[in-house]
């Protein structure tokens, strides 16, 4: 195994990678068909070489460069050789608008871009005016830049052909780079990752050396990560997850990172290489399933009875085998036999057979999507991160797997629930600060020098696991005090196949309320079903069957709330459900599909009236955009629910 | 737009007429085609355009006129012929092989460069494997050139039309022709899809230095890409010029709107 120890830069990693590893393979890609593969002392040359004609180009130690572009072993090479240098990295989204990409490459200062191909330098050239700074641009693909002005304008192959010739022809040169990376410190920013800036302008997080480092050293061993590993580097290059889990990881472990042929052809890569650590937000790993139950649904009926029958065995057994509970014997059989004929075929098929590590974050995962996973034997596990902290500030180890909880704080990192909530962090990782932004470094940093991550959280009692509720913002408090999280019971409503959004309502009143809409897909299956007549959506919502069959999810919802102690009076004691689908057409969601709260709160100001004054019905007109663009008005009678909550009389005297 | 370098003539068509018994299809009809150029072929309905690329692959024979191609004169020619002499085209309806990978259909335009014979290319080895390596290279290149790796594996029935279309096109260049026909790349194509082909047409010129013909109803795709273009009517060439002069060109105006008699 392979840890930072006195190596406290990447450059330096790299040489000792270079030794210890040597024809290791240390990048893979996928070019015109075929793998090519790069050792790591290939790779060391490459970047020696790179850097030795970035610098004959005029990079100097603490200028930025930025990248923009996809996963492709030349731009992970530009990272290897700015960092050789002692300059900074500045990885940039490569579907980024010409607008945001203006503002990251004049605000990082940046004199060199590296880009990926002429899509990339054209939207570089065409901003380039607002980018004062700006000297060249590298490129990796030349194909249709032949016709271009090059007085600033050079190939990624020929500065590395520059610096070899150079290196070549004068023998001080390469003591020089020695000498550079001698000098490189653990204190020295090794890169600036810009935050996606969901909220306001993005911020530019600086990141020390020693930190990175130490982050992924721990993690390393944490998941024992070694040289055999393989990953398949398909995240954004400007999204910190790819910086830590396969470029920062993949040089502390020496591993393999294996960069796709297109954005295209990242399943079929997949299936090629089999990498043995792997990382996929939620939505990937849902439509990846999805893909999977459609092509079941056309297979022969013996087919497709043997995938139900062996799916039924893996969710009984498969989560405790996984994580090494007892289980009978015959179930044992029966899993055995269940990976021969089902579950290891197709896990290959996704090319998820040699994976020993996988993980998922960034959003909620649904508890069914998570436990099919694991049940065919895949170990999947949750962490929770933020670019502040270079990643990880909680994960879940080997054997401690739930769906509903992030896991426990991560090696060396120190977590508190702050007063108001919100969860607060130190660790190895954390940032420096950021870029060019002193206030909101401060405003960020509490004054004993934790980091706030903006999210309300709390610590599980019965596993001690951190679990994540919403952003700390939008977390409110019921007027007995409880903590009203509304994204997290709009989630666990959300996860019902019948529930298709779900919009919560609770700050500063006396119990909770919820507008729901149905999934028109799943529910009009269920009434075809059982043979129940509708003319339309607005019928189908308002059926009185329809109520039962929703009111039987929230109390089942209510069930789990009940069983937390910090949110069992958060319990929903009210629901309707309305009359049309929320539409970002209206306004209602985000383009992103994401509700507006607030705006869906005023548009329906009579239903929530109702809601909470305890009449059974109530009557909305609301206007509707048709999708040619004319308006109509919707009137409707929408009826209310009342529900028993669940729970412990304890919990039930002090909410009554 | 790059114009081509070059106003070396690499086809010429001489008072070339067609006919099916009574039906006319092309009366008395001349035009070339320069080295380097793209060229359109346009017309209502009818017009003669399919029958017009026929005639210059070789699949029609006319009843009159002559045809120089790369500066020899024949009347007859087969189609095997003329894909040995650098002539590869695309069809109206796609003609691909519809359970062969997109991969294996491009493939197959190599055909007629490869030198080892059947037995050597089944038993797969020394020779045969080295020379199926260089073409797999080639064609590998063009997969990269038109953005189709994802789908080198894929049969191409299962492919939407666009994708065919870019397929199609892929076998065409696998032949390295000197003379590219495209009978409506665009057919049945939505907007993206159109632009997508434009491009790779635009960039097949420039890139390979390939000279393109091709027939197109989209008036707006015809006026962008062509240096020049070739209006036929009912059989008879009625207007020839740069895309500027064509649109002016009063007989263009009532073939396409009628005239009122």
């Amino acid at each position: 195994m392979a840890v930072g120890g006195s190596f406290d830069t990447f450059p330096k990693l790299l040489l000792r990678n270079a030794a210890q590893f040597r024809n290791r393979p240390a990048f893979r890609h996928k070019d015109l068909g075929v793998w090519q593969t790069w050792t790591w002392s290939q790779v060391a040359e490459i970047v020696r070489a790179y850097a030795a004609g970035l610098q004959r180009s005029g990079l100097q130690p603490g200028d930025t460069i930025a990248i923009v572009g996809s996963n492709r072993p030349n731009l992970y090479w530009t990272v290897m050789a700015a960092q050789t240098l002692r300059a900074i990295p500045v990885p940039v989204y490569s579907d980024a608008v010409a607008d945001e990409l203006a503002y990251v490459l004049a605000h990082a200062d940046v004199r060199f871009v590296a880009a990926q191909d002429q899509e990339q330098v054209d939207k570089v050239l065409s901003v380039s005016d607002r980018v004062p700074h700006l000297q060249k641009i590298v490129y990796d693909e030349p194909r249709g830049l032949r016709d271009y002005d090059h007085s600033r304008l050079i190939a990624i192959q020929d500065v590395i052909e520059n610096g070899r010739a150079a290196l070549a022809a004068n023998a001080t040169l390469g003591g020089q780079i020695d000498e550079i990376i001698r000098q490189g410190e653990g204190s020295d920013i090794s890169i600036i990752l810009y935050t996606s800036g969901t909220t306001g302008a993005s911020k530019g997080v600086m990141l020390s050396a020693r930190g990175c480092i130490n982050a992924v050293t721990d993690t390393v061993k944490f998941d024992r990560l070694t040289e055999n590993d393989v990953a398949l580097a398909y995240l954004p290059l400007a999204w910190v997850g790819d910086h830590y889990l396969n470029y920062a990881q993949g040089i502390a472990a020496g591993f393999c990172m294996a960069c796709p042929e297109s954005g295209e052809t990242v399943e079929q890569d997949l299936r090629e290489i089999g990498p043995t650590f792997y990382f996929a937000p939620p939505r990937v790993l849902e439509n990846m399933l999805t893909r999977v139950m459609i092509r079941m649904q056309d297979a022969a009926p013996i087919k497709r009875r043997m995938f139900d029958y062996f799916l039924g065995i893996a969710r009984r057994h498969g989560e405790s085998i996984l994580t090494g509970k007892p289980v009978p014997l015959s179930g044992r059989l029966l899993y055995a036999l269940g990976r021969l004929m089902l579950y290891e075929p197709l896990k290959n098929v996704l090319g998820l057979s040699r994976v020993r590590v996988a993980y998922t974050a960034g959003e909620a995962i649904g508890p069914e999507l998570f436990a099919f996973y694991r049940s065919i034997g895949l170990n999947l596990k949750q962490l929770y991160g933020q670019t502040e902290a270079f990643l990880y500030v909680t994960c879940q180890p080997d054997g401690e797997i739930y769906s509903d909880t992030v896991g426990p704080a991560a090696p060396n990192v120190d977590i508190r629930i702050a007063e108001s909530g919100e969860v607060q962090f130190r660790s190895p990782g954390m940032f420096v600060g950021y870029f060019k932004d002193q206030a909101k470094t401060a405003e960020t940093l509490t004054a004993d020098g934790y980091v706030k991550t903006g999210d309300a959280g709390f610590f599980d009692e019965k596993t001690g696991h951190l679990k994540i509720i919403d952003r700390a913002k939008d977390v409110g408090r019921l007027a007995d005090g409880t903590i009203f999280a509304p994204k997290y019971l709009e989630n666990k409503l959300k996860f019902f196949p019948n529930i298709k959004e779900a919009v919560a309502f609770g700050d500063s009143r006396e119990f909770v309320c919820a507008i729901l809409n149905i999934d028109p897909a799943a529910v009009a299956n269920w009434a075809e079903r059982n043979n129940v007549a509708y003319g339309s959506y607005q019928e189908l919502a308002g059926h009185p069957l329809v109520y039962d069959m929703v009111a039987k999810d929230v109390a089942e919802v209510n069930r789990s709330l009940a069983e937390e102690k910090v949110m069992a009076s958060a319990q929903i004691r009210r629901f309707l459900i309305l009359h049309k689908e929320l539409d970002a057409d209206d306004g209602e969601l985000t383009r992103t599909q994401k509700v507006r709260r607030g705006f869906v709160a005023e548009r329906y100001a009579p239903l929530i009236t109702a809601l909470y004054d305890g009449s059974h019905e109530a009557d909305i007109s609301t206007e509707v955009t048709f999708e040619d663009g004319r308006k109509g008005a919707i009137a409707a009678r929408v009826k209310i629910r009342d529900l028993q909550t669940a729970g412990s009389t304890e919990s039930l005297g002090k909410a009554a | 737009m790059r114009m081509p370098d070059t106003s070396e003539l690499l086809l010429q068509v001489e008072g070339v007429s067609l006919a099916f018994g009574g039906v006319k299809a092309l009366r008395d009809v001349s035009f070339d085609i320069r080295k380097g150029e793209i060229r359109a072929i346009i017309g209502p309905n009818g017009a003669g355009k399919t029958s017009m690329l026929n005639v210059i692959n070789g699949f029609y024979h006319p009843n009159h006129g002559a045809i120089t191609f790369k500066g020899r004169t024949r009347a007859q020619m087969q189609p095997y012929e003329a894909s040995r002499g650098g002539i590869a085209r695309t069809f109206q309806n796609v003609a691909l092989f519809k359970g062969m990978s997109a991969l294996d259909n491009i493939m197959a335009g190599r055909t007629l460069k490869m030198r080892r014979g059947l037995l050597w290319q089944m038993l797969r080895y020394g020779p045969a494997l080295a020379e199926e390596i260089e073409h797999r290279h080639r064609v590998e290149e063009i997969i990269d050139f038109l953005e189709i790796e994802a789908i080198r594996k894929v049969p191409v029935a299962r492919l939407p039309y666009g994708l065919q279309k870019r397929v199609e096109l892929g076998r065409a260049l696998a032949m390295e022709p000197d003379l590219l026909l495209l009978d409506e790349p665009m057919a049945g194509m939505n907007l993206e899809e159109k632009e997508d082909m434009s491009r790779f047409i635009i960039d097949v010129n420039n890139h390979y230095g390939t000279t393109i013909a091709l027939i197109e109803h989209d008036m707006a795709v015809v006026m962008d890409l062509s240096h020049r273009v070739a209006v036929l009517d009912h059989g008879v060439k009625i207007a020839d010029g740069t895309p500027d002069e064509v649109k002016e060109n009063q007989g263009v105006i009532d073939a396409y709107l009628g005239v009122a008699h």
